[in-house]
């Protein structure tokens, strides 16, 4: 075991140090604007919280992953815990500054807990699904991962926290996609999901609902769960206007940019607008590092956050985001690769699922950049500056080079 | 068991595949946006961070036929204001306001224009004194988005004495900017509003030069140089003109601020305009950087209407001064020489069937030739003349000597001179019988359906001073005088039509002048009736000097001047200050 842990997994390490340091020197960038403000200090605390990520996944590396599915439980409950205190002590700030994601005591914003909640949500539900022989194959198996998703994701949302909500629930499928959950039942349990959607159109919905029969007569699950699955999509396909009513204001206008981000080209469509304006203008190598106009006479909202990415796209160009991408690319995939060599069922899910919690916010954030995705304020791994997120990344990391040093094969080289 | 290797290989392949298609399709949506879409994006993110501060170029300068100035560019500053939305705006020329004086008029106005061209830096003080900018620099940190610019101010140095031609500028209105007459201007430039300056817009006006500044999200300038290279603005070429200012200056101070009405004096041989004053004007310097309001309402409301041209817009019956072109067609017709003496001799009136037409001398000028009858400007005679010449003839004679047509002088707003185009037109106005033959006696002497503006007479006489070709006015001086024949006499008719205008000289005893000066002044006084004033007639004179060889034709109207001889004598100092010599006062006057 200790031999083991002693060769940890570089190549891992590596990419995440590269992408690290990648994202400090764009939040660095981030700060150089023509008028100052407290952004241009923010690249040294970004550094601190690499240093502490470092210890923190040093340390991690160190402990077995038994005992980390040991604590699976109390560091769920603990997370619960801190997400209802938020509702006592949450303060917002950014974009999000009408919502109580901080965890805030006496003014100082301690962390997002949601970010916590990640790694503990991943543990967990690799947790009670390793425990299970075979894989769910009706709806009603799932309801015991789908609890353990829907505690924490309702809690976010209250916040609200639209990101990771969303990445919750893209831990959940993809984690029940690695466990050998059927698509079929996958896209069964996501059709309500997907008709609350398409309800928006008549056309879009009918459509969907025809995929729908055509699915449940091919997979041919069980009556009950048939009938409940078409009653779920006409339910949400009334009540979607309903629901549309029950959204914030701002919830509203975001989607609503998303389709036509010109409609309202100065508040709601005006991050989009100019997150795409400073990336179209970067071309194949950009303006040059801490150049881009859009940032520097903030044009660019968010640039050190939730738009850091459109700051590559402006200053490196094309150049910049296929590096950047590729580096992400590659980290994937060795953690697929990590996941699919992992010594027994629970690292395995926990390996894939940490990957998958970083590609919905690679998708998400990169994706709303270029109004691909709709704006939620989702951060961008090693990159947006955060330190919770940071330290979180880090952590994974962690777990990461443990898993893969406790795995079948040897680490060996950047094999992917 | 769904964690067989075989199942977890198949899933990560799956997974790996479908991690893949993602990085192609990203890449793919970077690639069209930032390489493809590439310059689409550059332009929008240029138009976010610059700013096209216009730089004014300085207007051609007008110079008269002495190289002497009439239109110059002096320094003045412009104050504008960058601001990324109105409500900024508004808000950041309140507290401007605090600083130096900005009505809420203009601040209204400001927002206006700020409406129509957000991009460009909104103009709010066009023409800022001294005193101003030099406050607004002290406090140019508290308003970032604030622009000072130096922009060359026109000027005209004779002020009101040139105001009649040359006209003034302004800042180019919205109906201006939508219509095709003003292709490719911007909202904020000046454009001549009158006169030459109107007149030759495409000439006078320079290119306009472009400083870019960049500004920050908030419309902040951050640079104010360097941002990209500056394209500095192009002057334009000097305009010539044919004005001679001394004589300009010299009409004007004639007029004064007591007469009313207009002055031109003409080169017969060329057309060149010497000199032309409509009075009472305006001062054109007070009208740059936006006319003050109490000085507009002054001059839309005074009855004296300074801003219209009489020259070129003000028409007149032209009274005995058309005798001559009545005249002028009978000889060419042979409808009458000379020498001819009319059936009833002058004795103060004359009975045309139930009316009884008067002469202007009630003691009659007895049995007369034409060439007397010009002399004396015996109504009598004439009447009978246009008798004899008829009304359709004599309606053609009026179209062929041109007094339907403008004179086609270059400036802006020229009125066209009425005038019947056929018989036709009275069977229009007044119903088809209810008009008699009378109406020739009063088209003979130039009352009736007949109005001519100043310059329109003075056309006609340059045909008179030369041979026959009347000369089309021009102020810029051009390369080929435009002249055309009006009428054709013998030299035997033209010595004698010029001998008998200046008949008076004999027989008013102007040898003596003669002898003095060398100088001839030849012309005809007119006094028109007019229906404004019953009272008050207008005084008119048109004539030539020296009457041997015309250098100078001159046509002076002054309204509710009464007797002929008012016009007479502000024209003969016209002449005279033109040849530097006192003519010999040969004006042959009627009632």
């Amino acid at each position: 075991m200790d031999r083991k842990a002693a060769i940890p997994d570089y190549p891992t390490v590596l990419l995440a140090l590269l992408l690290s340091i990648y994202g400090i020197l764009m939040v660095y960038s981030a700060g150089q604007t023509d008028a100052q403000t407290v952004v241009s200090k923010l690249w040294r605390y970004q550094t601190v919280w690499l240093c502490v990520g470092l210890v923190a996944a040093f340390l991690v590396s160190r402990a077995s992953v038994r005992l980390l599915e040991w604590i699976s439980w109390p560091a769920y409950l603990m997370t619960l815990a801190l997400l209802v205190l938020l509702r006592f002590f949450g303060s917002g700030a950014g974009t999000a500054a009408s919502s109580t994601a901080w965890l805030t005591i006496a003014g100082h914003r301690i962390g997002q807990p949601s970010e916590l909640a990640k790694v503990t949500l991943v543990l967990m539900l690799a947790r009670t699904l390793a425990l299970r022989r075979e894989a769910p194959k009706t709806l009603i198996d799932l309801w015991e991962p789908a609890l353990i998703v829907a505690v924490p994701w309702v809690f976010v949302l209250i916040q609200p926290d639209l990101g990771s909500s969303i990445v919750f629930i893209g831990i959940f499928f993809a984690m029940l996609y690695w466990f050998g959950v059927p698509w079929q039942l996958l896209l069964l349990l996501a059709s309500p999901g997907i008709s609350l959607i398409l309800a928006f159109s008549k056309g879009m919905w009918t459509a969907w609902f025809l995929v729908l029969i055509v699915l449940i007569w091919s997979y041919k699950p069980y009556l009950w769960e048939g009938v409940f699955t078409v009653c779920a999509n006409v339910t949400m396909g009334v009540i979607a206007p309903l629901f549309w009513d029950r959204l914030k204001p701002y919830q509203q206008q975001r989607l609503l940019t998303f389709l036509d981000p010109s409609r309202d080209p100065r508040v709601s469509g005006y991050h989009v607008i100019q997150s795409t304006v400073a990336i179209g203008s970067g071309g194949w190598f950009g303006k040059g590092f801490t150049m881009g106009t859009q940032k520097r006479l903030a044009f660019l909202p968010e640039q050190h956050t939730d738009f850091i990415f459109a700051v590559v796209g402006e200053e490196l160009g094309f150049f910049g985001v296929t590096l950047a991408l590729s580096l992400f690319l590659v980290l994937f995939l060795r953690c697929t690769r990590i996941a699919s060599r992992a010594n027994d069922t629970f690292s395995s899910l926990v390996a894939f699922g940490l990957a998958a919690s970083w590609g919905v916010h690679v998708a998400e954030n990169v994706g709303m950049t270029l109004n691909l995705m709709p704006i939620a304020g989702i951060p961008l791994p090693f990159f947006s500056y955060g330190g919770s997120f940071m330290l979180a990344s880090w952590v994974a990391i962690g777990i990461l080079v443990r898993i893969s040093g406790e795995g079948r094969g040897r680490a060996d080289g950047l094999a992917i | 068991m769904s964690f067989h290797p075989n199942d977890v290989a198949r899933r990560a392949r799956f997974a790996s595949i479908g991690l893949l298609i993602a990085f192609v399709f990203l890449l793919g949506a970077f690639f069209r946006t930032q390489v493809l879409q590439n310059a689409q994006y550059v332009l929008q993110s240029e138009t976010n961070r610059l700013r096209e501060v216009p730089l004014p170029a300085p207007r051609g300068i007008i110079y008269d036929r002495n190289g002497r100035v009439i239109a110059e560019n002096v320094p003045g500053y412009s104050v504008s204001m960058l601001s990324p939305t109105a409500d900024s705006l508004r808000v950041v020329l309140r507290r401007l306001s605090e600083t130096i004086p900005l009505s809420g008029d203009q601040i209204d106005l400001a927002v206006r224009r700020y409406r129509r061209a957000p991009n460009r830096p909104t103009v709010i003080l066009p023409d800022a004194p001294f005193d101003v900018v030099s406050v607004l620099e002290e406090h140019r940190v508290q308003f970032p988005g604030l622009i000072i610019q130096s922009a060359p101010k026109r000027h005209y140095p004779d002020g009101a004495a040139v105001a009649s031609f040359v006209g003034y500028t302004g800042e180019i209105t919205e109906q201006e900017l939508g219509s095709r007459a003003y292709p490719g201007y911007k909202a904020g430039q000046q454009v001549g509003k009158g006169g030459l300056e109107k007149q030759y817009e495409d000439r006078l006006r320079g290119r306009e030069g472009t400083r870019f500044v960049e500004v920050d999200a908030r419309g902040r300038v951050v640079r104010e140089a360097g941002a990209r290279q500056d394209l500095p603005p192009e002057g334009a070429q000097p305009l010539y003109t044919n004005i001679d200012l001394d004589l300009q200056r010299f009409t004007a101070s004639l007029f004064g601020d007591s007469l009313q009405g207009g002055a031109i004096a003409i080169d017969p041989e060329t057309g060149a305009v010497l000199a032309l004053h409509s009075a009472p004007t305006f001062d054109p310097n007070r009208f740059i950087g936006g006319i003050p309001p109490d000085y507009w309402k002054d001059l839309t409301t005074d009855v004296r209407r300074p801003l219209y041209n009489k020259v070129i817009q003000g028409r007149y019956p032209p009274g005995s001064t058309w005798k001559l072109a009545t005249a002028t067609w009978a000889l060419e017709n042979h409808i009458a020489t000379l020498d001819d003496v009319m059936p009833v001799p002058c004795t103060g009136g004359f009975q045309f069937g139930d009316r009884y037409f008067h002469c202007w001398e009630k003691k009659g000028h007895g049995s007369l030739t034409l060439a007397e009858a010009i002399v004396k400007s015996c109504d009598v005679y004439f009447y009978q003349l246009g008798l004899k010449i008829g009304l359709q003839r004599l309606i053609a004679g009026g179209v062929a000597l041109a007094f339907r047509d403008k004179t086609g002088i270059d400036l802006p707003n020229e009125s066209s001179p009425n005038f019947p185009y056929a018989i036709d037109y009275y069977n229009r106005r007044f119903g088809a019988r209810a008009w008699n033959n009378s109406v020739v006696l009063n088209l003979a002497i130039g009352q009736g359906e007949n109005s001519q503006t100043i310059a329109s007479m003075a056309r006609f006489y340059t045909a008179l001073a030369t041979d026959g070709e009347e000369a089309r006015p021009e102020i810029v001086r051009q390369t080929q005088p435009a002249r055309t024949r009006i009428f054709t006499l013998d030299s035997a008719q033209f010595m004698g039509l010029r001998r008998a205008m200046m008949g008076v000289l004999a027989a008013g005893g102007t040898a003596a002048a003669e002898a003095i000066q060398g100088v001839v002044l030849a012309g005809k006084t007119g006094t028109a009736q007019n229906t404004e004033d019953p009272v008050h007639n207008h005084s008119w004179f048109v004539g030539f000097a020296p009457a041997d060889h015309p250098k100078i034709v001159v046509a002076v109207l002054i309204e509710f001047g009464g007797h002929g001889s008012h016009a007479a004598r502000v024209a003969s100092k016209i002449v005279e200050h033109y040849l530097k010599v006192a003519p010999a006062s040969q004006i042959q006057t009627e009632g």
